[in-house]
């Protein structure tokens, strides 16, 4: 029960291949010929080998040490409109010390909010080693012109942002203005400087497997850091047969091109299980290499909370309750 | 075809009663259910603690919109479950009478009883407070308020004899009065507790109110005595089984780290058919002193 692997272009392990990528980004109609040329995705096959994945049974010392590494990889995320500065800073001592109860609670990967917050977070945080992720290019939606998303951008990076969270043009994308994406990426990622670039593909408005698979390429191949599935304010969000696709990709366009390139899951995880659930996907389709915070993230609010409930549970043996975590 | 064939039995799957819902067993066990006489009565639905977990979930979820509900609009849940019960007495009869290996007329008095009871703390849904809340007289300008608030999720080790009327005596005055309840029936008599469920999941009662795990005590009740989202725990049910001196001491001691209310185990079952006091019901309450400012 194996989903079919993507090969794309020339093919995983041919020496041509990246050179055959630097060709496909010329033009509109080169650019449409390689994403259709990917092979298609069987959904009813993705679907079943995500399911047998999720059934995978981790304990005990496994257990734990999955627990602490999705704690790790947890990017910590407020994206309301009623966000205060000390909302943020709660949440960032949080991300820094998230069981102030256990002192050998590792802290989250990044904190994750709007741009105007990420100097209030990037204060709080200081030198902590927990980076500052910010959305930015008109977030959610995507829909404004360039050049405020471009000024969005330098904005979230010139408050300190070390991360930058992009939303991809849907509305181009899906009716099929490729280079259009493309070009606003490379343009975003130029803005971003030395700041990280996740791009937010927003799954659940891409509708079809296959339109995730090009999605995924066509991010990489202008240049993201990260490709992230949702939003958050999209349902459905975060899914693990699309977590799998993307995973799928960035094995392949590593096999491509040698560049290794992140995914971030985000939106609708919430419990211990499913984070494993994912952690399981990883390890079995991308690879070991892919199980760090480097290279693979959870975006998540609630989802923290039901890791530190598992690890007290496993760390006194007695079920921990709701009253003894943070409510955020 | 020549010959007719025998109507194959239809059995009815014991499960348990969680979140308003009828699961199996996590575990997938089930364990043996006989009558008074060692007869096979049915399999039932073996709890696991991972069930006592789910539970807990479910009630605690379940807490707040009860104990929001006004105090009369829980007696008539309370009154309304007394009413279904009614309605289904023979199914109760012939289960508290096969699991308890009572004659028919000693069975319906036990189910008479057990809607009896089920009237009388619908009666005190509305009553308490005013019986042990008080206006105190305080020296200043204030009014000085105490009334018992609910405590939240309390877990129930109910009777292993008596297992209608000791578990809807159990059960009654913790919900009454807004707390939700996980609790594990009797282990060697489950069936009348599979119906309660049964018959609490068609009477208004909100699901995660009240939940049923059929099953161990003394497997479950350890998970549940530490477990720090449970407010109480009533270890009635130890009373008569093996080792409940110290199964019972070491609940409590577990019990101590979230400072959980315990109703103590007794020696020997109480007898149920007498009339309740008030302490099953205030044992399981907070008092609430408010300060208000007078004249302002």
């Amino acid at each position: 029960m194996t989903a079919p692997t993507t090969h794309p272009g020339a093919g995983p392990g041919n020496g041509a291949a990246a050179a055959d990528l630097d060709g496909v980004t010329r033009d509109d109609a080169s650019l449409r010929r390689f994403l259709h040329g990917l092979p298609g995705v069987d959904q009813v096959g993705a679907d079943a080998r995500a399911a047998t994945l999720a059934t995978r049974s981790i304990k005990t010392t496994a257990k734990a040490q999955a627990i602490d590494l999705a704690i790790r990889m947890v990017d910590l995320t407020t994206l309301e409109g009623q966000d205060t500065p000390g909302k943020v800073r709660a949440l960032s001592s949080k991300a820094m010390r998230p069981d102030p109860s256990d002192p050998s609670c590792p802290a989250t990967a990044a904190v994750c909010v709007y741009p105007d917050l990420v100097a209030v977070a990037k204060q709080t945080l200081g030198a902590s080693g927990v980076h500052v992720a910010a959305v930015a290019t008109a977030f959610p939606s995507g829909r404004a012109a360039r050049d405020i998303k471009l000024a969005d951008t330098r904005d979230a990076v010139e408050a300190g942002a070390d991360e930058i969270d992009m939303v991809i043009d849907r509305g181009a994308f899906l009716s099929g203005r490729y280079l259009q994406v493309f070009e606003e990426i490379v343009a975003v990622k130029q803005a971003c400087g030395p700041a990280h670039l996740k791009v937010i593909l927003e799954t659940g408005e891409l509708v079809t497997y296959d339109a995730v698979r090009r999605a995924s390429w066509l991010a990489m191949m202008a240049g993201a850091d990260f490709i992230k599935t949702s939003t958050g304010k999209v349902q459905p969000a975060a899914t693990l047969p699309v977590t799998m696709l993307m995973l799928e990709a960035v094995r392949d366009f590593r096999l491509a091109t040698g560049t290794q390139v992140g995914v971030k899951p985000a939106g609708g995880i919430r419990t211990t299980k499913d984070a494993i659930k994912f952690l399981v996907t990883v390890n079995e389709v991308a690879g070991r290499d892919w199980l760090d915070p480097d290279w693979f993230r959870f975006g998540a609010s609630t989802l923290l909370n039901d890791l530190l409930l598992q690890r007290q549970k496993m760390q006194t043996g007695r079920y921990s309750g709701p009253d003894y975590v943070t409510v955020d | 075809m020549a010959r007719e064939q025998a109507r194959i039995d239809v059995r009815k799957t014991y499960k348990l009663y969680v979140g308003g819902a009828f699961p199996r067993s996590e575990s997938g066990y089930s364990y043996e259910v006989r009558d008074a006489k060692g007869g096979f009565l049915a399999n039932a639905a073996l709890a696991s603690r991972k069930d006592a977990r789910d539970a807990v979930v479910a009630a605690r979820r379940a807490q707040a919109g009860w104990a929001g509900r006004t105090a009369y609009n829980r007696g008539q849940v309370l009154y309304r479950v007394a009413e279904i019960i009614e309605d289904r007495r023979p199914q109760f009869v012939a289960a508290v009478r096969s699991s308890e290996g009572l004659s028919g007329s000693r069975a319906e008095a036990v189910v008479d009883a057990v809607v009896d009871r089920l009237v009388w703390y619908a009666g005190w849904a509305d009553k308490l407070t005013q019986v042990v809340g008080n206006a105190n007289p305080v020296a200043g300008q204030f009014f000085n308020l105490s009334t018992p608030e609910p405590t939240g999720v309390v877990a129930v080790l109910a009777p292993q004899g008596s297992s209608l009327l000791g578990l809807v005596s159990t059960i009654a005055p913790a919900v009454v009065t807004g707390n939700t309840v996980v609790v594990v029936s009797s282990y060697a008599r489950p069936l009348p507790a599979v119906t309660l469920g049964e018959a609490l999941a068609t009477s208004d009662v909100p699901g995660g109110v009240v939940n049923i795990l059929t099953g161990d005590a003394l497997a479950v009740g350890p998970w549940l005595a530490s477990h720090m989202d449970v407010n109480a725990i009533d270890l009635v049910g130890l009373a008569g089984t093996d080792g409940a001196a110290e199964a019972a001491t070491a609940m409590e001691v577990a019990a101590a780290d979230n400072l959980k209310r315990v109703r103590r185990a007794p020696a020997a079952e109480p007898d149920w058919t007498r009339e309740p006091s008030l302490s099953a019901m205030t044992d399981l309450l907070e008092i609430k002193t408010v300060w208000h400012p007078m004249g302002v």
